[in-house]
């Protein structure tokens, strides 16, 4: 009744192709906008920001990034946490070697860097598909992390191993290191998630996208209407490695402060933001940030609720029954709704399109 | 091999109009000696024909004679092991895929090749990638260039929608479509780009009649409106003849008949290969 197109007349092709072409579709994200810029900082505290608002942004842009590349490219990948160490270590050593540089610009560098990065490890996608590539990306993750964790030059010959995030202000404010404040880190973050969403739905809705995503439906018949394989490939692994590489750096900067390797593991990363995709739903920005947000948040609300309820559990039994919940959700979830939380959204969208008369 | 066979049909020639007040031009395409083997087994065998700016040339044939390896010859998918296919006179032996469309050329699939995830609008939209050159970067910040590009290419795309009368379905997802609708935005794809030359593969297989007669329809009007040179496979026989000006016909790789309709339909050849076969 109130959620419909109905007189709503589009007279350019322009507006037509809007990102969001129903009104109604706009004040919701504008409502979602203002919540996450102004509601919220308001009602956080230091817990909620540090625990799970800061690194379900910083993840739902690591989720964005390769949903680019498995969603609408069709290529699987288990590097991401290679390419967020990429991107946070580079971070690290451009900043150390010139601190006086802004840190966003360090940030964009890095990207870059994990871009050609992903690019180079991508490069054999040419060539193998599926499961095969997923393997081949495996070498990516298993090498880079071997290789930062031996090569004493990248962690600054520190004895412990780790990197820590100096510093680092914008415009007068610290947005990294120990001292930063936590709703600076979290501006910081929601800044660059809302900046790449934006960039990246730009990026699908026009051709490069529909490149990307006619590679993935049908590689023979994309070719043939002369899209090259090669260079859509590693577009996709550059792009997507890009936003990895971004993630990374904020992951190190503006959440955790000090990182080893592990860190990036693929149990730790790889892994839980190929599940963010998968359960956002495959070739969706929204899917991505929705996946993210399934992930990071419902192990902290199965780790909250019994204590709401009264139910007083051991830790170690709380911890091992919130990973036993939380794997039978993924399960159930995956079974119901295969196509994920994007899919159901529309669904929703569609039921209360024609509500309250449905036919 | 005699040089051209196709000197044997003195109807259709460069300069000459044909019955129905269309000219046609120039060898637009020349294919000749075209061998393809796959190790042992011989696909094609010293296979010569050439096509004509603006004609609806037909390849017909029996199941297996290598009429669809033919087509995927022309457009660069398969190197042949002989011969050489000239097309806008440059000869292109050794081609990588995507650059047959860089050079015009464009073609459905026998079995329909869309990009099943994809609304019909963007599956339009990426017949015309090759003319869309903004950066990703510009894409991303979707500005000036970027969006200007997009929305000429839409027009163009919005011209073939209406030309196929698929506006009713530009925002649907094309794994839901039906199997005639499929076959039309297929077309569309093709026609997006707006190719000199447009390669069909059996573009009426499995259609009902009212189906097929629309396909014939919109086959002609893109040949009749857009000069567009058509090379299709059928296996209607009553479709082939009516719509083409030349026929090809191969049997076991081998091309054993060229001419107008009416010629091969007279060929005791092509009547013992395949239009004599009584069915039962």
């Amino acid at each position: 009744m109130f959620y419909r197109e109905a007189g709503q007349f589009k007279s350019s092709y322009q507006a037509d192709q809007a990102i969001f072409p129903i009104v109604q579709d706009r004040w919701f994200m504008a409502l979602v906008i203002a919540v996450a810029f102004v509601f919220i900082p308001f009602f956080a505290d230091e817990y909620w920001h540090q625990a799970v608002i800061i690194p379900f942004l910083i993840m739902s842009l690591a989720a964005i990034g390769l949903n680019i590349l498995t969603g609408y490219a069709g290529l699987v990948s288990l590097g991401t946490g290679a390419f967020m160490a990429v991107g946070g270590y580079a971070t690290y050593k451009i900043s150390t070697a010139f601190p006086e540089l802004n840190i966003i610009i360090v940030f964009f560098l890095a990207g870059g860097i994990t871009a050609a990065v992903g690019m180079v490890f991508g490069a054999p996608s040419l060539r193998i598909k599926g499961f095969y590539l997923a393997v081949a990306t495996l070498a990516a993750q298993f090498f880079i992390l071997w290789c930062f964790n031996k090569v004493e030059w990248f962690f600054n010959y520190s004895p412990s191993g780790t990197i820590t995030a100096p510093p680092r202000e914008v415009f007068g404010i610290l947005i990294s290191g120990p001292e930063a404040e936590p709703l600076a880190r979290y501006y910081t973050c929601l800044i660059f998630l809302c900046v790449f969403a934006l960039a990246a739905k730009n990026m699908v809705r026009g051709h490069v996208g529909r490149s990307w995503m006619a590679i993935r439906d049908m590689d023979i018949a994309a070719e043939i209407i002369g899209i090259r394989p090669l260079q859509t490939k590693l577009s996709a692994f550059g792009i997507s490695s890009f936003y990895c590489g971004i993630a990374g750096a904020l992951y190190v900067f503006c959440w955790l402060g000090s990182v080893e390797t592990e860190a990036f593991d693929i149990l730790n990363v790889s892994f839980p933001v190929l599940f963010m995709v998968i359960i956002g739903g495959l070739g969706s920005i929204l899917g991505s940030i929705l996946g993210a947000a399934f992930v990071t948040l419902l192990p902290i609300f199965l780790t909250n609720a019994p204590p709401m309820v009264g139910l007083v559990i051991a830790a170690d039994l709380a911890k091992h029954v919130e990973e036993i919940i939380f794997g039978l959700l993924i399960m159930f979830f995956l079974i119901v709704e295969p196509h994920g939380l994007n899919r159901l959204w529309q669904i929703a969208k569609e039921k209360i399109r024609q509500w309250p008369f449905p036919y | 091999m005699a040089p051209n066979d196709t000197a044997a049909s003195p109807n259709i020639a460069p300069g000459v109009t044909t019955p129905d007040g269309r000219t046609i031009g120039d060898e637009i395409l020349n294919v000749e000696d075209v061998s393809l083997a796959f190790g042992g087994v011989k696909a094609l065998s010293n296979v010569s024909f050439n096509v004509f700016e603006g004609e609806v040339r037909a390849i017909i044939g029996p199941n297996g004679a290598g009429k669809s390896s033919m087509l995927n010859c022309i457009n660069g998918f398969y190197k042949p092991t002989e011969g050489t296919i000239t097309f806008k006179g440059q000869s292109h032996a050794a081609m990588e895929t995507y650059e047959a469309a860089n050079q015009g050329i464009a073609r459905t699939f026998q079995n329909i090749a869309l990009f099943r995830g994809m609304t019909t609008l963007d599956n339009i939209m990426t017949g015309r990638n090759l003319q869309m050159k903004t950066n990703f970067i510009m894409q991303a910040l979707y500005y000036g260039p970027a969006v200007k590009e997009e929305l000429e290419n839409r027009e163009v795309v919005e011209r073939v929608i209406d030309f196929l009368e698929i506006e009713s379905i530009r925002k649907t997802v094309v794994g839901r479509l039906p199997y005639g609708l499929q076959k039309r935005v297929e077309l569309a794809r093709a026609l997006a780009s707006e190719p000199d030359m447009l390669l069909l593969d059996e573009p009426m297989a499995g259609m009902n009649h009212e189906e097929k007669e629309d396909m014939c329809r919109y086959i002609l009007d893109v040949n009749d409106e857009f000069g567009t040179t058509i090379v299709l496979i059928e296996h209607d026989m009553s479709v082939v003849m009516d719509i083409s000006d030349r026929v090809v016909v191969l049997d076991y790789g081998q091309k054993i008949a060229d001419g107008t309709p009416d010629e091969v339909r007279g060929n005791q050849r092509v009547i013992d290969a395949y239009l004599g076969v009584q069915h039962d």
